[in-house]
């Protein structure tokens, strides 16, 4: 067979990236990568902010809120669900590390969201007792659910896969993402069960290019 | 911003297709004004998940005869302003979004309104789908994969070693030549352009494979940087579909192609004819 694809050049090297990804089965694991930030306070929502999409959603104490209501400070988000019993932890663990690698200023101070990708399973109930055995302060944890459809158009605007398998659990992208104080992605990381010290340093510099 | 009008469009659509549309759930075939209704049904998915062995059971919908068109879709950029080129989000689509077309609200040669849209991103196309209609979608993975797995006479032609070459010879061929229009022949359900035109976006494009593995295995470090046990395809001769799969999969939301375009499903109604 001729090997041009029916796609475009990036798309075509794209697939090439998965074959050869699916054939080493491995890739290193990867740490912060900056993206171009600019730290220009915007007054309407800037055309590279996420907070360009609606995205209703409901946290741990049954508060309806939307994705923009982050708008104002930078903060850490993540996707992630509560009936996963393993890497999810390492999850918490990992931006609980981040907030106290900080210097002591800014030590605790960014929000964190986190939003589950299991929306039969997870009530603002569930999110709750988790927010409580975790010790998750809520005024900087916020633990979040919403809607099939807008949990998936969350994933696709973080560029998050996630897959439900059918015993319940989830095949997931693990990553913390840091969001700019106008909602957009500076900063994201595959480091969990640990601070990445890159990543921190990208959030410490968020937080002093931002505050009051 | 740019999504806020979704009340509007709901408006809009509910006094065109849409009211024609559903209605007819009953059997598996059932055709009106672009949207046929296909059966609930069992279907063996190439995408098999790690642990199923028995076929997926697909509840019934209704879903577009042919891809969505430069017409169709310039319609809709004229009553949702915020998707015209240039004025859509950085984060809902990239730089080449509609790059085919004249101006933000004119074709041009090189967008024929009978050809299907492309450059077009995962966002948009999903917007224009639930501007369709309550429900409005674009298809899911297995949906789209059961409806695709259909010749003109067999709901499963993916034995047929003549049909896998026919599709096959299709993704051979250089990018360069025009794009038919859509209207080409009809499966066995009435769906037409499923193979030979364009790829689809489907909703679920970032499920199909996940490259992080959360399940509790292994060594916790090597596991979140592992994909090895997130896929398993069951059907690995079928070179098409996992053509299809590795392109979706391989896609942000944001990207746009040359080629790739979509279709949507919208629910059939459930309540007595």
């Amino acid at each position: 067979m001729k090997s041009t694809l029916h796609v475009s050049i990036g798309g075509a090297s794209r697939v090439l990236t998965f074959v050869i990804s699916l054939l080493i089965a491995c890739v290193a694991p990867q740490v912060a990568i900056a993206a171009p930030a600019k730290s220009v306070a915007a007054t309407t929502t800037s055309s590279d902010s996420i907070y360009s999409l609606e995205v209703p959603l409901t946290d741990q104490s049954g508060r309806a809120f939307t994705l923009d209501a982050m708008r104002g400070k930078p903060a850490l988000i993540t996707m992630f669900y509560s009936g996963c019993q393993f890497v999810c932890p390492r999850i918490v663990e990992a931006l609980r590390k981040t907030e106290t690698s900080l210097p002591a200023n800014i030590r605790n101070r960014v929000p964190i969201l986190m939003v589950s990708f299991d929306v039969k399973n997870d009530t603002p109930e569930v999110l709750r007792a988790m927010a409580l055995e975790r010790h998750l302060d809520d005024s900087i944890w916020t633990l979040a659910r919403s809607d099939e459809r807008n949990t998936r158009k969350l994933a696709a605007l973080l560029n998050i896969q996630y897959r439900e398998l059918s015993g319940g659990d989830f095949n997931h992208t693990s990553v913390l993402i840091l969001l700019d104080a106008d909602g957009r992605i500076v900063g994201r990381t595959s480091v969990i069960g640990k601070a990445d010290p890159a990543f921190v340093k990208l959030v410490a510099k968020q937080m002093a290019a931002t505050s009051p | 911003m740019t999504l806020r009008s979704r009340s509007h469009w709901t408006r809009v659509v509910s006094r065109g297709l849409f009211s024609l549309c559903i209605g007819a759930a009953v059997p598996a075939v059932a055709r009106a004004a672009g949207y046929v209704s296909i059966a609930a049904g069992e279907f063996a998915s190439v995408l098999a998940g790690d642990t199923e062995v028995k076929p997926s059971s697909v509840p019934a919908f209704a879903m577009r005869t042919s891809p969505v068109t430069n017409r169709e879709f310039l319609e809709f950029v004229k009553r949702n302003q915020g998707w015209a080129r240039g004025r859509v989000s950085r984060v809902l689509a990239d730089t080449q979004y509609l790059n085919h077309w004249r101006t933000p609200r004119e074709l041009g040669d090189a967008a024929l309104a009978d050809q299907p849209v492309i450059n077009v991103s995962w966002f948009a196309a999903q917007a224009f789908c639930e501007a369709e209609g309550a429900g409005g979608r674009l298809p899911s993975w297995l949906e789209w994969e059961r409806v695709a797995a259909a010749d003109t006479t067999h709901t499963d032609a993916r034995p047929n070693p003549a049909w896998r070459a026919e599709i096959l010879r299709w993704y051979s061929t250089a990018t360069s030549v025009t794009l038919a229009n859509t209207g080409g022949t009809a499966n066995v359900y009435g769906i037409q352009d499923m193979h030979g035109l364009i790829w689809e976006w489907v909703d679920d494009f970032n499920a199909l494979l996940v490259a992080a593995d959360s399940r509790s295995q292994g060594d916790p470090d090597k596991l979140q940087f592992c994909g090895a046990g997130a896929i398993s395809l069951k059907d690995r001769d079928n070179y098409a579909v996992l053509m299809r799969i590795a392109l979706l999969s391989s896609l942000k939301a944001v990207d746009t192609t040359r080629n790739l375009g979509f279709r949507c499903v919208i629910p059939v109604s459930k309540g007595p004819k």
